[in-house]
């Protein structure tokens, strides 16, 4: 080799790299490739041994071959050899290429090992951060299993230099993210949390970045990084631009690092400690005030480090979410975003106001956004920021937008982009169904979807409308007739005539007395589709014919004579032959009383899970959706939930879903959603080891226990660790309650043991009963345990449900107050003024009586009102109370002995913001017990 | 999460990325969810634009947005640095020295440095170990010299999948 050539570049590779470029065809490319392939494989082959030199220009060029994209399947020995080498140089290109190159399953690992081996303890930093950036990069179990319990070390020693502490606090970081259970925790945890004091910012950076993710599994280990992180920050934000030199970036005082920081924040709840909570506020708030100071630089470099900031900390404000201050101002913030210049800023805004929309505090604040984001629909010109306008569109949809909301998603559906229009269905059909108050129109909204979008209307979606259809005796009718109106159409979607095939073929008897919808006519036309559908749809029609048959009989010899003809008995489709042949035997033989048990109508289907909502959950990915899902079914669950009115209904007025995954237990959240505020925490009582104690009840339990009053399905306990989410459902004086545990560690739960515990006086009027649940909980599982409930007689107290588990080494004590309440057992009951006001007459003796005056907690919303006693379990009576402005409803509360009947009128005072409720039963502690519940609501 | 993928995925990957970004208008926003390959809905791509070049970097939700788009801005213009008025063929001829600085600020799919006075500091002492260890061996010549045929080809070569935090190529592979 010539000597000139050995500088710091390789004269043979450069060759190579510009004979490549002036290649003029893919196939001369490849040749000059092969040839050169050649080359190297004669000479690793060949006698001579190699110098350093020469093995690393090979083993370069190799590695330029596969970035090309080709496969290289030798030369991995020789990259091997280069590790031991002492140049640097060689070193650095033996590390690359195996970087690059080998997987984590090569036999070559051995070996590898060894060297990196050598290398990390060869106290050279330049070679030691080629070793660690080697681990971090490969990354594999056996890399592992051979230095997760030495990079700690590493990290945490005295003399390590600054550069290879970063390098090993990443790289640790990287073997945890593969391999968790390899990286053990221990003294060098409480040493790494001390790291966010140290000197050198980027040491701070890649600690950070660590301790967010081991706190993320471990919070408590890593809880007194709360208020290091909290100083830290504090020291950053308050800095002059030129305090932190090169950090600065744009006049921005280390932006990378406050980010890091305030994702760090969002693994734990809000400090309780009040001079770090006032800290932090002091932080958050010289933050946003920042983004209204005029910009230090025009560059866009400078207003992105900014912003990033920013938005993190508005993602830390809604995380935290208990400073309605902060939060109002971050909405407002994002709010200006929303029709910012920058197309960036107005994706992130938007993104951000999801998760916003879900807070108690702000969704109302989302909410007046609503023209700026339907605008944004029509307007903006990226699809990726439109389809964040619909998920927003989505979040803060409810019941008072609902109309509006899924109006707006119809039109954009016409233009849509084709890669978001199935998702935009979902997503119409599942608000459609959540927030439709009329049915009528949750029909029309289905079929409206069918028409506009046909083709990316799932099976789940029209399954689901049949279904309501089916539950619901006052939608029967409107939806047979709107069916055959739409079928009209001369080109209609096949998907459409399967709803509309299925619905006449159940209902079609409804309309039949109109004669321009006769059944000859209903048949013809739905006959007049047979031809052009797929052989699904064409089964499906046969079905409706033979239900036909049933319903009308006149019609029967037409059907008879279309079985009968070849195209059908003789099809060559397996399936449509059988039904042909079958249907038409049946038609012949079965008696007509036959006819009817076999063909009666359907069934109402069980109530279960939207499948609908299942599907998008699969198709956005689990943790993005459930979260979202959770908040926004809490929300809707608290205006819709409650027992359900009538059994028909019980499918239908909100979208309960026995589904466990919908509580999001299935999937850990990911880190900027953390607990509930109200279960603020790290609530689990760790006590020493003393498994038959009986955890007193969880902070928050209170709050949550409330909260259940009016609704029957949600969260009801959330920490670190656990969830428990419930569904109920009750009936007369029975009910059923779901709890469903998830597990949200990846680590097994052992011996978990939920226990309901009553006191002797519950027990005697409320009868609860259960099976054991299974004692392992694997990580990330959940499991469900049914409670089977009756009422025997009026209750006051409520069961307390106890948790103990094993987590790791420790022992978890959970207990919280189940929310089986009195109320559950309502049956509202409608009557006319005169009737309630004579019924509340006999009932005044002063006994029955039970009032209360006090002052409104929440804001005083008429709707909200509405839909809480209706949510508690009364009918709400209209027009009954000479004071418009006043709410009455009425009810009986069913119990095993008795029967109860409830009136009860609530009258706001808006100057006062004080509300009266009075109640009046038959019986004194039912009154006392109701007002109670009722008066914790307002 | 972070797997080891074919050299045929990879380039699928490398394809499918480029088609999805290089089609976007201007002033579009930097972010795109990822397709099929890059794995799901968590993972976005984000990407910067410098005349003929594409800077894509894949992420996780665990980085912050705008943040990457600092680091490739940062990313940049430390190549600027470190090549003297950057252009593509330094980084083609280079493509060892450029995995070299980006290993520098991203490590095993996770940002290492992000302050450019101490990335340059970096390179450049290894620089000097390099020259130290070519010895006596005179000055180097400078491969690029070595080109002549200056015309680029139709396609930028290098579109840089540096990927943070998960998945895709084995690590930050550089074309």
């Amino acid at each position: 080799m010539p000597a000139v050539s050995k500088g710091d570049g390789m004269r043979g590779l450069a060759v190579f790299i510009s004979d490549i470029r002036n290649c003029k065809s893919k196939e001369a490319e490849i040749k000059r490739i092969n040839k050169e392939l050649a080359n190297i494989r004669s000479k690793f082959k060949g006698d001579k041994a190699l110098d350093g030199y020469s093995k690393k220009k090979y083993v370069c060029k190799l590695l330029f071959i596969f970035l090309l994209g080709h496969d290289i399947d030798f030369g991995h020995m020789e990259a091997v050899n280069l590790l031991s080498s002492n140049r640097y140089t060689e070193k650095q290109i033996g590390y690359l290429f195996i970087s690059v190159l080998v997987n984590s399953n090569s036999e070559l690992i051995r070996l590898i090992n060894n060297a990196i081996k050598n290398d990390l303890a060869s106290r050279n930093p330049t070679f030691m951060g080629l070793a660690l950036h080697c681990i971090a990069n490969v990354g594999s179990r056996e890399m592992a299993e051979a230095f997760a319990g030495e990079i700690p070390k590493i990290l945490v020693a005295g003399d390590t230099m600054d550069s290879v502490k970063q390098s090993a606090a990443l790289c640790l970081l990287r073997l945890y993210r593969t391999s968790p259970d390899l990286v053990p925790m221990g003294d060098w945890t409480s040493r790494v949390v001390h790291l966010l004091n140290d000197q050198h910012l980027g040491v701070v950076t890649a600690a950070t970045s660590l301790i967010t993710t081991l706190a993320q599994k471990n919070p408590e280990e890593f809880k007194t990084s709360v208020s290091l992180a909290v100083s830290r920050l504090s020291r950053i934000v308050t800095s002059a631009s030129t305090d932190l030199q090169d950090y600065t970036y744009y006049f921005v005082p280390a932006p990378w690092l406050s980010v890091k920081l305030l994702r760090l924040l969002q693994c734990y709840p809000p400090p309780e400690d009040p001079a770090v909570r006032g800290r932090l506020t002091e932080c958050l708030e010289t933050i946003l005030n920042k983004a209204q100071e005029p910009p230090k630089s025009k560059k866009v470099q400078h207003s992105n480090a900014k912003n990033a900031v920013l938005f993190e900390a508005i993602s830390l404000i809604i995380h935290h979410d208990s400073e309605p201050n902060l939060l109002v101002r971050a909405c407002n913030q994002l709010g200006q975003f929303l029709q910012h210049r920058e197309t960036n800023l107005r994706y992130l805004a938007l993104e951000s106001m999801c998760t916003l929309a879900s807070s108690e505090f702000s969704h109302e604040a989302v909410k007046t956004h609503i023209e700026t984001v339907t605008n944004a629909l029509k307007t903006e010109r990226d699809v990726s920021v439109r389809q964040r306008a619909v998920d927003l569109l989505y979040a803060m949809c409810d019941r008072s937008n609902a109309q509006q909301i899924v109006a707006e998603m119809l039109s954009y559906l016409e233009t849509a982009d084709y890669s978001i229009r199935e998702e935009i269905v979902l997503k119409v059909a599942i608000l459609a169904e959540k927030y439709a108050v009329d049915y009528t129109w949750y029909v029309d909204t289905i079929l409206n979807l069918i028409r506009i979008a046909g083709d990316y209307v799932s099976e789940e979606v029209w399954y689901r409308v049949i279904q309501i259809v089916i539950n619901r005796d006052d939608v029967q009718g409107y939806a047979a007739k709107t069916v055959f109106e739409a079928l009209q159409a001369p080109a209609c979607h096949e998907n459409l005539v399967k709803v509309g095939g299925y619905i006449l073929g159940e209902f079609g008897n409804l309309i039949a007395g109109d004669p321009r919808s006769s059944p000859l006519i209903q048949f013809n036309l739905l006959h007049s589709k047979f031809h052009l559908c797929s052989v699904p749809t064409r089964a499906l029609l046969l079905s409706t014919y033979i239900k036909f048959v049933n319903l009308f009989p006149e019609v029967k010899t037409t059907i008879q004579d279309v079985l009968r003809s070849d195209s059908q008995l003789k099809n060559a489709d397996v399936e449509l032959q059988q039904r042909a042949v079958e249907y038409l035997r049946l038609s012949t033989v079965a008696s007509t009383d036959i006819l009817a048990t076999v063909l009666e109508e359907m069934p109402p289907f069980p109530e279960r899970e939207s499948s609908i909502l299942a599907k998008l959950k699969k198709k956005k990915g689990p943790s993005t959706v459930t979260d979202l899902e959770e908040a926004k079914r809490e929300r809707s669950a608290d205006i819709n939930g409650g027992p359900e009115p009538a059994p028909a209904s019980a499918s239908a007025t909100s979208t309960p879903s026995p589904s466990a995954d919908l509580l999001g237990l299935g999937a850990a959240p990911p880190a900027p959603v953390g607990p509930p505020p109200s279960s603020g925490g790290l609530l689990v009582d760790v006590f020493s080891d003393s498994p038959s104690a009986v955890a007193p009840l969880a902070p928050g339990s209170e709050d949550n226990f409330a909260r259940f009053v009016c609704k029957n399905n949600g969260v009801l306990f959330e920490n670190q660790l656990l969830q428990i989410g419930l569904k109920s459902e009750f009936r007369q004086n029975l009910g059923r309650m779901f709890i469903f545990y998830g597990n949200k560690t990846s680590t097994q739960f052992l011996s978990f043991t939920p226990t309901l515990i009553c006191s002797d006086d519950l027990r005697a009027n409320l009868s609860l009963q259960t099976k054991p649940v299974d004692p392992t909980v694997d990580g990330g599982a959940q499991v469900q345990q049914v409670v089977n409930i009756e009422c025997v007689s009026d209750f006051t107290e409520a069961p307390v449900l106890n948790i103990q588990f094993r987590y790791g080494g420790t022992f978890q004590n959970v207990s919280v107050k189940l929310p089986i309440t009195l109320n559950k057992f309502f049956q509202p009951t409608e009557m006319a003024s005169q009737d309630f006001f004579q019924r509340w007459k006999q009932l005044s003796n002063p006994q029955q009586e039970v009032q209360n005056i006090f002052k409104a907690k929440h804001p005083m919303d008429t709707e909200i009102t509405k839909a809480k006693i209706i949510g508690f379990g009364s009918a709400l009576l209209e027009e009954v109370d000479p004071n418009p402005a006043n709410f009455v409803g009425a009810g009986i509360i069913h119990t095993k002995t008795t029967q109860i009947g409830c009136l009860l009128r609530l009258e706001p005072n808006l100057q006062a913001q004080m509300y009266r409720l009075t109640l009046r039963t038959s019986k004194e502690t039912v009154s006392q017990r109701l007002c109670e519940l009722l008066s914790e609501q307002f | 999460r972070f797997q080891h993928q074919s050299e045929d995925t990879q380039q699928q990957i490398i394809r499918e990325t480029f088609h999805l970004v290089s089609k976007r208008d201007e002033n579009v926003c930097n972010f795109l969810e990822g397709g099929l390959l890059i794995g799901g809905s968590d993972n976005k791509l984000i990407y910067r634009h410098y005349a003929t070049l594409y800077f894509v970097f894949c992420v996780d939700s665990s980085e912050s947005e705008l943040g990457i788009l600092d680091l490739i801005q940062v990313f940049v213009e430390t190549l600027d640095k470190c090549f003297e008025n950057v252009c593509e063929l330094d980084l083609i001829f280079h493509v060892d020295k450029v995995h070299n600085i980006l290993a520098e600020m991203v490590m095993g799919g996770m940002v290492l440095e992000t302050n450019m006075n101490e990335i340059v500091t970096q390179i450049d002492a290894q620089n000097k170990l390099e020259k130290s260890e070519a010895g006596l061996a005179g000055a180097p010549a400078r491969a690029v010299s070595a080109v002549k045929n200056m015309n680029l080809p139709e396609i930028p070569r290098n579109i840089n999948i540096g990927d943070i935090s998960i998945k895709v190529p084995n690590l930050p592979s550089f074309k």
